[in-house]
């Protein structure tokens, strides 16, 4: 059918959105509450345009396409009743862009500068809410909420968690948890989601720097710095450069500029993750208990495991996350090596994810009264310490991470992307399992964006059931068809972030669905790209079970790297 | 117990039903503790922070048991009239808390209530249901006063 917009014809299908009609042909119209591929809720009224003829505005996201409609955009009147909801909306806003985490990528702050917003018009009664620094993860400032929903929604669509809602009504509306507790108490599984969605500071990570930049200007101090597998492929857009761009060397050479002693690359525990969890899945499937082996890395999932899935945590991997299995290892074998002590050394990790926060202060995860991880950076932090060193990282030669510890197979580095885990949990069983490497590594099945995948793999005549899931949301439709008697499956991956962890919590905000496809190739072109693409065949890897751990599930490895979960009550 | 004799009445899952039930808790227990929210929240297949943000929608729910002395202040148009705001006020400033909400010492609460069918006696207050008539913001500074010193007392 035929629309007009702004005196011109344009197609449009019929059923879908002014909204899309209008995106689809490069006719930009603000919107704050909208939500890509989600039902419009028509909240913030910031998408409107007028209907010509009866002069009618209507919310362009939520209204659908009708015969021969003619629609305005950019009308006076449009114009006006936009500006006049963003002046609504800032009346009661503390005017502190200086001092905020958005400050330069801010919703508010693009809004008001495309409609030519330049001073305060309307003053309205600022509110003065509780900062919520409560959560190990997640900063909420209420004050900086315009309460366009967008965390409810992904909370409750995406995460199933449902920590946070609207309470109260009228001017004194907010969001937030059940009977006001903080975020630590709820049942908010700190994965970040809702961050990456906020158009304001009202949401951002609770930030480590002053205890980093303490550490780095210690002398007493060796600060040592591991960084995930997504990192590399993810920061460019916050450093200026093309999303996807693999980052790796310069990436080395920065960290060493901002002064940290020693850079490892946690794809390196990756593959240790995956030998100690492929003899697990080997051990479990031979005597078939506790099946299916679920993954442990997540710490979003394992937190939603204790709050909601608490008769599934026998079935969860024992294995600690690569990160505190780096931490476990360079305060342990790397101390040895070379004679630091580890209370002299500070660790960091650099994460695409806010749940890492969390997991880091858990306190499991420690060994003889010291963090195996001292401190966590999200991607967006980097960037900020990148910034505050005054790296800049256009003029850098690449460099190696430090050795030992230092190589990574493929198989670890792919764990950045939803599906990668289990890819390279199947390469290394497979080859447990019959002493030959898969004749092809590539497992497709797995790959890509859909948020639950499945497949079966043979392996000398034992039929595997594999499957990935990411958002937590899919993982409990998976889970509860378990919960019912599904039984045909041995192995399942479970990442919270929808894509797994290139789309992070702690990453870029404000990255399109198209910059996070090109993280994802970006890792398995790096997987196409170098020789060593499975775990066992990590030289490190093998170097620190002949020389500190044994062999896989053996004593060494339980004391360092494996944990284990409890239920947890939470008002959910 | 008593929240799952309640529940029994109304059939599981969805939203329709869940302001009567929170009613009718309200009704038995005074208020809406977590567990009660909590097995609603259960049986309904409702989050709790959904429950708590419908709750919280409509003024008429608490979440914190009554205290010794329950005090309704009318907000009714002939007590508005006659002043009752700056008695709410008074009472939020001296108990420090506000309407639907407890003491720490679990003495007083507060609630604000629709006319209570007394406008001959506006602006008028009811403590544990008794009627305290014409009262003003020294008087009810006052009454509280006189609770307070009496617990101390006995
Ligand atoms: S961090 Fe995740 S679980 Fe917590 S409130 Fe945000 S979206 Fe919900
Ligand atoms: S916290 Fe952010 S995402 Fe959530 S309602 Fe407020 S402004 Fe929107
Ligand atoms: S999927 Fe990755 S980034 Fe997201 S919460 Fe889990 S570990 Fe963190
Ligand atoms: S974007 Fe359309 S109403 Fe918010
Ligand atoms: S208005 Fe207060 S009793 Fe009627």
């Amino acid at each position: 059918m035929t629309i007009e917009v702004n005196h011109q014809p344009v197609e449009a299908r019929p059923g879908e959105y002014i909204l899309d009609v209008l995106k689809r042909n490069g006719i930009h119209v603000p919107t704050l509450c909208h939500m890509k591929d989600r039902f419009p809720s028509g909240a913030c009224r910031m998408c409107l345009v007028e209907l010509e003829g009866s002069g009618r505005l209507i919310t362009s996201c939520s209204y659908p396409v009708e015969e021969g409609m003619k629609v305005l955009t950019h009308s006076p009147k449009v114009v006006e009743a936009r500006k006049t909801i963003l002046e609504l909306l800032l009346a009661d806003h503390p005017d502190d862009c200086l001092y905020c985490v958005r400050n330069g990528n801010c919703g508010l702050q693009k809004l008001s500068l495309n409609l030519g917003v330049r001073e305060r018009k309307i003053r309205g009664q600022k509110k003065e809410l509780h900062l919520d620094r409560s959560s190990a993860s997640i900063v909420r400032d209420p004050d900086k909420c315009i309460l366009c929903g967008r965390c409810v929604r992904v909370c409750e669509e995406v995460m199933g968690v449902s920590a946070i809602d609207f309470i109260n009504r009228g001017s004194n509306t907010v969001i937030g948890t059940a009977y006001n507790m903080g975020l630590n108490t709820s049942s908010c599984v700190n994965c970040g989601q809702c961050i990456l969605v906020c158009p304001t500071g009202a949401l951002s990570e609770k930030n480590q720097f002053g205890e980093i930049r303490q550490a780095l200007d210690d002398p007493e101090k060796t600060v040592v710095v591991q960084y995930a597998p997504a990192i590399s492929v993810s920061l460019a857009e916050e450093i200026g450069m093309e999303p996807g761009k693999d980052v790796n060397g310069i990436l080395n050479a920065a960290l060493r500029k901002i002064g940290f002693d020693y850079v490892f690359d946690t794809s390196m525990s990756a593959d240790l993750t995956i030998m100690e969890e492929s003899a697990e899945l080997i051990k479990r499937v031979k005597k078939g208990e506790n099946l299916p082996l679920i993954t442990s890395c997540c710490p979003a999932w394992i937190k939603f495991a204790e709050e909601f899935y608490p008769d599934f945590l026998p079935r969860i991997s024992t294995c600690k996350s690569p990160q505190q299995m780096m931490g476990a290892v360079i305060k342990s074998f790397w101390a040895k090596q070379t004679g630091i002590v580890p209370e002299n050394i500070y660790s960091v990790s650099i994460m695409p994810c806010t749940a890492k926060k969390f997991e880091g202060q858990r306190e499991e995860m420690m060994q003889g009264g010291l963090p195996d991880v001292d401190a966590v950076l999200t991607t967006r932090e980097l960037a900020g310490f990148i910034h505050m060193y005054g790296v800049d990282m256009h003029r850098l030669e690449p460099e190696m991470t430090d050795s030992p510890l230092g190589a990574r197979s493929t198989a670890g580095k792919i764990f950045g992307a939803s599906g990668g885990v289990a890819e390279a949990a199947i390469r290394t069983a497979y080859y447990k399992l019959t002493g030959k490497e898969l004749a092809q590594f590539r497992i497709p099945e797995v790959r890509g964006f859909k948020g639950r995948k499945e497949t079966r793999i043979n392996i000398n005549g034992l039929d595997l059931g594999v499957a990935g899931v990411s958002g937590l949301g899919n993982a409990r439709e998976l889970l509860d068809e378990i919960r019912n008697g599904r039984d045909d499956i041995h192995f399942i991956e479970i990442m919270a972030c929808p894509g797994g962890c290139i789309n992070g919590g702690g990453q870029h905000i404000g990255a399109d669905n198209e910059a996070i496809r090109a993280r994802s190739c970006a890792l398995y072109e790096i997987d196409d790209r170098e020789p060593i693409k499975v775990s066992h065949k990590n030289p490190d890897v093998v170097d620190l079970y002949s020389r500190f751990l044994g062999k896989p599930l053996g004593e060494r490895s339980h004391a360092l790297l494996h944990t284990s979960y409890q239920e947890r009550y939470v008002l959910k | 117990m008593e929240v799952k004799e309640i529940l029994r009445e109304y059939p599981k899952n969805g939203r329709s039903n869940l302001i009567p039930i929170l009613q009718e808790i309200q009704e038995r227990q005074g208020y809406l503790s977590r567990e009660a929210v909590k097995e609603v929240g259960e049986y309904l297949s409702l989050p709790a922070s959904k429950i708590f943000g419908v709750a919280t929608f409509y003024n008429q729910f608490r979440f914190e048991p009554r205290g010794k002395y329950h005090i309704q202040v009318c907000r009714g148009t002939a007590c508005h009239v006659l002043g009752s705001a700056t008695v709410l006020e008074e009472l939020e400033k001296t108990l420090k808390i506000k309407p639907g909400q407890t003491t720490r010492d679990g003495l007083f609460s507060l609630e604000v209530v629709a006319c209570i069918g007394a406008c001959g006696l506006a602006p008028v207050i009811s403590i544990n249901g008794e009627f305290h008539a014409r009262v003003t913001a020294a008087s009810i500074h006052q009454t509280i006063e006189q609770l307070k010193n009496g617990e101390v007392q006995s």
